[in-house]
């Protein structure tokens, strides 16, 4: 369902199989899994690491299982609420995070993706959808935390959830929700692990980094759950450092 | 008489400008804000204030703290919460005032510097030399609450404030209009900055604004922002005896 590898400084997470990488159950706990090895990882690796998350086939990720949810509430629901601590897994972790968007990412896999510092995407296919106005479904209330932290221009807030547009990675750099397109895959997967190097290469402390990350999207961490350190607990942590 | 070595008040019609003054880094030490709130606060007393501009001399508009300072001390956490809470009393002197503000950026601009000239209503930096730099994440120091909504508000486009706050990109002034960080862009040297902040605080001062309906507005424009600072700054002068 997923690998993690390290490669130098950099942590490359894998959604295997050439499939939908669909939001089961099953495979959120195999990423959170991995994502927590890869904290603990951090931990001893010491300053300077960075994770990439990609996809291999045709779909980053198509959303929630909808499929195995049916038209059960309770199970969609289930599936909602199991992705939150997922989401707030990343918006922690203490180190850059970088989506090589590398297919198609719908609903919950676009999430996912906007749950990362940074998005490259591969610009010959793929889009990015929040079809849930498509598909009749509001979007769970940490969702909508996220994707106002992360898509501060109105309209293309509203593009991508009122109008359900399928964003083609020239269009979604535009509206600044990716950072870089590259020709296909294998480019896409290459120049996100470069940036992660580049990135890594910075010898931040991950601790900090994370906490500077939170301080600039405390309600969509608040939304998904995370407590945010307190002033005291900052002012204390710099006379640690010294 | 500290006051004086520090910063310089002068007027020049209506226009205010209040300088940091000598070639070093303009460090935000105790005494320096107090300087500056000092001079703030005559600003608000005087009866036709018509804008307020802030301007520095030298290579650098303000380096950030004076961690130098803060790691002398028995207690440095004390004091480095004392900067804090002295730069979130300024941002509430800066709100509360019944006058238009103008940063000049005459220099590099780091961190807490960065923050106070972003504090201002309109931001004037010089072209040719000196950058925005929120250098927080390379100098492992968090950010804190009424920090991160500053920039927050000052700085709503997600990814300028990513590059500029996680990444600790080192802006150009021209880099900084772009992403909508700054208002303007000048040519030249230090005094050619002044002059275009003077020009454009004197354009602010001609529309003949009633003071407290600038403050007021400006309160109502950025409330979240006003909220964490009011506590802290931003009172009216004891009344003059008559």
């Amino acid at each position: 369902m997923c690998t993690m590898e390290q490669r130098g400084r950099v942590f490359v997470l894998t959604l295997t199989g050439d499939d939908e990488h669909r939001l089961s159950h099953a495979l959120i706990a195999s990423i959170r899994s991995s994502v927590a090895s890869v904290a603990a990882a951090s931990a001893s690796a010491g300053p300077g690491t960075a994770l990439v998350t990609v996809g291999e086939g045709r779909f980053f990720s198509n959303g929630l299982d909808n499929i195995w949810a049916g038209t059960s509430r309770e199970r969609l629901q289930g599936l909602v609420d199991e992705l939150r601590p997922l989401a707030a897994d990343l918006l922690a972790l203490p180190m850059p995070t970088i989506a090589a968007i590398t297919g198609h990412a719908a609903a919950g896999g676009f999430l996912l993706a906007l749950c990362h510092d940074y998005r490259i995407m591969r610009g010959d296919r793929g889009v990015l959808y929040m079809s849930e106005v498509d598909i009749g479904l509001p979007l769970p209330p940490y969702f909508v935390s996220v994707l106002r932290a992360k898509i501060t221009a109105a309209n293309a807030l509203r593009d991508v959830t009122l109008r359900g547009r399928k964003l083609k990675a020239a269009e979604a750099k535009e509206m600044g929700i990716v950072d870089a397109v590259c020709p296909g895959p294998a480019e896409t997967a290459a120049e996100a692990i470069k940036l992660a190097e580049q990135l890594a290469a910075r010898k931040w402390d991950g601790n900090v980094y994370a906490s500077i990350r939170m301080s600039i999207f405390p309600e969509a961490c608040r939304s998904i759950g995370i407590v945010e350190e307190s002033d005291e607990e900052k002012r204390k942590h710099f006379a640690s450092r010294l | 008489m500290a006051t004086k070595d520090l910063c310089s008040v002068e007027k020049r019609g209506r226009v205010h400008l209040i300088t940091l003054t000598g070639a070093g880094e303009h460090r935000l030490n105790p005494t320096l804000l107090s300087a500056i709130r000092s001079a703030v606060a005559a600003v608000r007393a005087s009866p036709d204030a018509g804008a307020l501009f802030l301007a520095a001399e030298g290579k650098f508009f303000c380096n950030g703290y004076d961690l130098a300072w803060a790691r002398a001390g028995a207690s440095p956490a004390d004091r480095i919460a004392a900067m804090r809470a002295a730069l979130r009393g300024l941002v509430a002197d800066l709100l509360a005032l019944p006058a238009p503000t103008v940063a000049a950026v005459t220099g590099h601009a780091a961190a807490a510097g960065c923050g106070l000239a972003l504090a201002h209503d309109a931001v004037v930096m010089r072209a040719s030399r000196g950058f925005l730099y929120m250098g927080e994440v390379d100098a492992r120091i968090k950010i804190v609450d009424f920090f991160g909504e500053l920039i927050r508000q000052k700085v709503p486009d997600a990814v300028a404030r990513r590059d500029l706050v996680m990444k600790g990109e080192k802006m150009t002034a021209a880099e900084a209009v772009r992403r909508g960080i700054v208002d303007k862009a000048v040519d030249g040297g230090v005094g050619d900055v002044v002059d275009a902040a003077v020009a454009m605080a004197e354009g602010l001062a001609a529309r003949g604004w009633n003071g407290e309906t600038v403050a007021e507005i400006r309160k109502a424009a950025w409330p979240d922002l006003w909220r964490k600072v009011k506590d802290h700054g931003g009172e009216a002068p004891a009344r003059p005896r008559l």
